[in-house]
């Protein structure tokens, strides 16, 4: 039987370096071996979302990366969405919002939405729907997460003005 | 997951030897459909090779006559943004855009979504309407496959012990042509198709020179109802023509009934579903040059 495996990754910025075995998910180490508990597990076969993460700058479910597939990527979480104490536009309007009931697909959703504002600051309502329709949230709170997506981009884009 | 060993080979002749000495290894592009089955238990193989590192498998470029190569392992989202996919084959920008969410497409690839081999898979009836071939390598060599002869069975494909998919070809698109996906969800998005079609046609002063339907979700495989559109050849471009074209298509469906729909509902969708993707294959035949 093999051994584990050593990964050398940046995470959120920071050169990180972790062992796993082959057949742990990307979501498993974050969670179990760097103790970056923000990433959440639901469904585990990429349908809900909570498990998202960045990986070299495009959003993936983690629970269907490998952990040994970070080797030499770039993996940006939850954790690293805030400047210290200072939170992203998102995470201040999910807040105002209450766009948020139990919280475990906020992470996946925060990170979702900033690679689209990333991108199209100015999305309709319709294609914020269809961007985050990898992000399931079983409390149903759906429209607050729109409206707060809907916010933050437009107080992220009178920011840049 | 059950223990495995991991590879990236960073050479396609590294990737056939690993192949050929661990029979029982799966390779791993995306993952979305892999991982879920070894999560499962459906699958367990004894070697994961990641083939993400190949060079032949993540080109996307267009030869001196236009015609697509598509490495096996190429995500969606590298399909969908590419903008000389855009131009000359917008239909397979547009399918690799409705195959799972975003997250699923910033991994999973088309060569992935054909190798899956499921009979719902949205990209395969477009590849077969493209009239698109597979570059297959493996001990023996390399051989060329007709997609439509690739899916044998649900899960199963036409790969032979120690062969891997390399990649798809897409011929330039003909003058007069146009080609369209189009498949029936409950949902707006993130759904499985309860019937997809693929249509492509090529027309000549009114009449069609020819065209090529396949079907999804209707049959234990992806299936290319080559007569539906052979019918079609020298008929002019109009409501009978195609109403019949949708009539063959369906009549060629053997679906069963599951959860996402019954078997007669699935046949009835075939119908709309063909004159529909048809329709718009021809409109946009009639704005191309």
């Amino acid at each position: 039987m093999p051994g584990k495996i050593h990964v050398n990754t940046t995470i959120n910025g920071e050169a990180t370096e972790f062992l796993c075995e082959p057949r742990q998910t990307l979501l498993e180490c974050l969670r179990d071996t760097l103790n970056l508990t923000g990433t959440k597990e639901g469904c585990g076969d990429g349908n809900c979302g909570s498990c998202t993460v960045v990986m070299d700058g495009r959003i993936v479910t983690s629970c269907l990366v490998l952990g040994v597939e970070a080797a030499g990527a770039r993996i940006d979480t939850i954790e690293g969405m805030a400047r210290g104490n200072q939170l992203h536009p998102l995470q201040q309007s999910f807040l105002e919002h209450a766009a948020l009931q139990c919280g475990i697909c906020t992470p996946g959703f925060l990170l979702a939405a900033r690679e689209l504002l990333e991108n199209e600051p100015d999305p309709s309502e319709e294609r914020i729907r269809w961007f985050l329709a990898n992000n399931l949230c079983r409390c149903t709170g759906y429209d607050k997460i729109v409206r707060a997506v809907q916010d933050a981009a437009k107080q992220m884009r009178e920011a840049k003005a | 997951m059950k223990w495995f060993d991991y590879a990236a080979p960073a050479s396609l002749a590294e990737a056939l030897q690993l192949r050929a000495a661990h029979p029982q290894a799966l390779l791993l592009a995306g993952g979305t459909d892999l991982l879920v089955q070894m999560k499962n238990g459906r699958r367990q193989p004894d070697v994961v090779i990641d083939i993400k590192k190949v060079p032949e498998l993540n080109a996307l470029s267009i030869d001196a006559a236009g015609a697509l190569t598509l490495g096996a392992a190429v995500a969606c989202h590298r399909v969908y943004q590419d903008a000389a996919v855009r131009k000359h084959w917008p239909a397979l920008a547009e399918t690799a855009e409705i195959i799972g969410g975003i997250q699923i497409q910033g991994r999973a690839s088309i060569g992935g979504n054909l190798c899956n081999a499921a009979p719902s898979a949205d990209s395969v009836p477009l590849l077969i309407a493209m009239g698109g071939t597979c570059r297959i390598a493996g001990p023996a060599g390399e051989r060329p496959l007709a997609v439509e002869d690739f899916c044998i069975a649900p899960g199963r494909n036409a790969l032979a012990a120690g062969e891997m998919l390399v990649s798809l070809h897409i011929p330039a698109p003909a003058a007069h042509s146009g080609v369209h996906y189009l498949r029936f969800i409950p949902r707006n998005e993130m759904d499985i198709a309860v019937v997809g079609v693929g249509a492509q046609v090529v027309l000549n002063n009114g009449n069609f020179q020819s065209a090529r339907i396949a079907l999804a979700s209707v049959a234990p495989t992806p299936l290319f109802v080559r007569a539906a559109g052979d019918g079609l050849a020298g008929k002019p471009v109009n409501e009978e023509s195609i109403q019949a074209a949708a009539e063959a298509a369906a009549a060629a469906a053997t679906p069963i009934t599951d959860m996402r729909g019954t078997a007669e509902y699935r046949r009835h969708l075939c119908g709309v579903l063909t004159l529909r993707a048809l329709e718009a294959a021809i409109r946009q035949a009639k704005g191309s040059h």
